[in-house]
């Protein structure tokens, strides 16, 4: 049987998150991840770990994301700031939102995706709290501190940890540890203690659930982690599972469904870019995105269901009913909850529309397959604006 | 008894057949399978050659052909169910079943003892 290349040379000089004890403990496969050794799942298994989360609660280390605060004189500036990076309206955001959006470069494709808080904390107004994936944060980090205009500074917090637990038992589980979250929207942002440890909570996740995630400094990571971990409803869920959840929910992964070349319109997340950013641009690689929403780009990332039982993999080329190419799966696998494979990726666009028949190349094989809507699981988490 | 090779698969022979399927180490490894697929009965498979894969939550995996012959049967059961192979590897979740051509080449392959110290070398 051909295994996963493992080299073991590198696991020596893997980063570990201040968790990383608490999951060897508890039985967790350790798999490299964006320069991190990271539990990949536990004794339950993907399926097991999936199915928890989306019917109980799932607690999830991603202390390996990179986290950062924009630092300035007051919100107009630094907004301003990351404006100026990024298509979001953030010179709106009010205090403890939060928005999702991308770092663009001059060409319109996504050099990562992030989320950007405004605190609520009146006291920390002139900051922003970014958080961005592991694998990019070295290169968004220096990106953003090469464009940033005098008087507003960018501040890694390496020594944070994150933490997220998802599921729809979260609400009634964080509420024993930080009274008052229950009140809490869609993308709002406190700063609240958890157990008296000062913790940032936001009411956000990659699952489709409803869910917060914790940052907090990392020598406090374990008594939150063990807080959360203390409950009945709760399992810890490693990066496997967390895959096969935000497939399901059709949220992109960075490098596999956007990536530099792919712009944030042909992605499907247009509804991510602020309606004045839209008229006036001032981000980079404008020109290309406002074009592609006023006549629509040529290829869009669309949601696959192939016919059989057969899984199509991220690469796997997509042919029309006549055998022409027409683009390619960027993410394919089985979705727990909805029971079957399942995939994303990017067709041509007279090829885009759910119920459109194509057929995916597997191992020289023409599978069947329809373009379906996104998403395969329907998120349970509600918009509030 | 059983008999392994270094890609994780085993063979059991009888008379000149053997049943082929990976170990449960393999499976392990692997985590929950979800999708095999299997050859048509009648090819001839090359030792070492691709037999079947195996995909599981994360990745495919192809199965190799511990010795060289032809397919005879193949475990159609796993269609319905691939989770056969997580819990009964070395059983229930056979993958095919194989008419070798030299029964000599499966008694080259390792046995139960050498097996495990090769997974425990590895790991």
């Amino acid at each position: 049987m051909s295994g996963p290349d493992q080299d073991q040379s590198k696991t020596a000089s893997l980063l570990r998150t201040a968790l990383h004890a608490v999951h060897v403990a508890a039985g967790a496969r350790m798999v490299p991840f964006a320069g991190y050794d990271m539990p990949v799942q536990y004794a339950d298994g993907i399926i097991a770990e999936h199915t928890w989360t989306r019917t109980n609660a799932g607690l999830f280390d991603v202390s390996h994301m990179g986290q950062a605060r924009l630092v300035g004189p007051d919100h107009a500036s630094v907004a301003a700031a990351i404006e100026a990076l990024v298509p979001a309206e953030i010179t709106g955001l009010a205090p403890g939102r939060q928005r999702y959006s991308q770092l663009t470069n001059d060409d319109g494709g996504i050099i990562d995706d992030l989320m950007i808080a405004r605190p609520a904390d009146p006291a920390h107004d002139g900051q922003l709290l970014l958080v961005v994936n592991a694998a990019r944060k070295e290169v968004d980090f220096a990106h953003i501190a090469e464009r940033l205009p005098g008087g507003i500074e960018l501040v890694r917090e390496d020594e944070r940890a994150l933490i997220a637990l998802q599921g729809p038992r979260t609400e009634a589980i964080l509420s024993a540890h930080v009274p008052g979250i229950a009140d809490m929207s869609f993308m709002q942002s406190v700063e609240a203690p958890f157990g008296g440890i000062a913790c940032r909570l936001s009411r956000s996740g990659y699952t489709g659930e409803y869910g917060f995630e914790i940052s907090v400094e990392e020598g406090h990571a374990e008594q939150v982690w063990a807080g959360l971990s203390g409950d009945q409803w709760v399992r810890p869920v490693g990066l496997g599972a967390r895959d096969t959840l935000r497939l399901e929910a059709s949220l992109c992964l960075y490098g596999s469904d956007i990536d530099e070349t792919t712009s944030p319109v042909e992605a499907g997340l247009e509804w991510s870019i602020g309606k004045r950013r839209r008229e006036e641009g001032g981000f980079p690689g404008a020109g290309r995105i406002q074009r592609e929403l006023a006549v629509r780009p040529s290829r869009r990332r669309v949601g696959i269901r192939p016919q059989g039982k057969a899984p199509a993999r991220a690469g796997t080329v997509i042919a029309d009913m006549q055998g022409n190419e027409i683009g390619v799966v960027t993410s394919g696998g089985f979705g727990p909850t909805v029971g079957a494979p399942i995939a994303m990726g990017y067709v041509m666009r007279e090829h885009a529309l759910p119920g459109t028949r194509i057929a995916l190349l597997v191992r020289g094989r023409e599978l069947a397959a329809e373009v379906v809507d996104l998403p395969f699981v329907r998120p349970r988490f509600h918009r509030a604006n | 008894m059983l008999r392994f090779t270094k890609d994780h698969e085993w063979v059991r022979l009888e008379g000149t057949e053997v049943t082929v399927g990976i170990t449960d180490y393999a499976q392990s490894q692997l985590g929950d399978v979800v999708y095999v697929e299997l050859p048509e009965i009648g090819r001839a498979v090359t030792a070492g050659g691709e037999a079947a894969v195996v995909e599981s939550v994360k990745a495919a995996s192809e199965v190799y052909a511990p010795v060289a012959g032809e397919v005879t049967a193949v475990n159609d059961a796993l269609a319905e169910n691939p989770g056969t192979v997580n819990e009964d590897a070395e059983g229930t979740g056979w993958f095919v079943k194989i008419k070798v051509a030299d029964v000599a080449e499966v008694e080259k392959l390792m046995d139960e003892a050498a097996y495990k110290a090769f997974v425990e070398a590895e790991g």
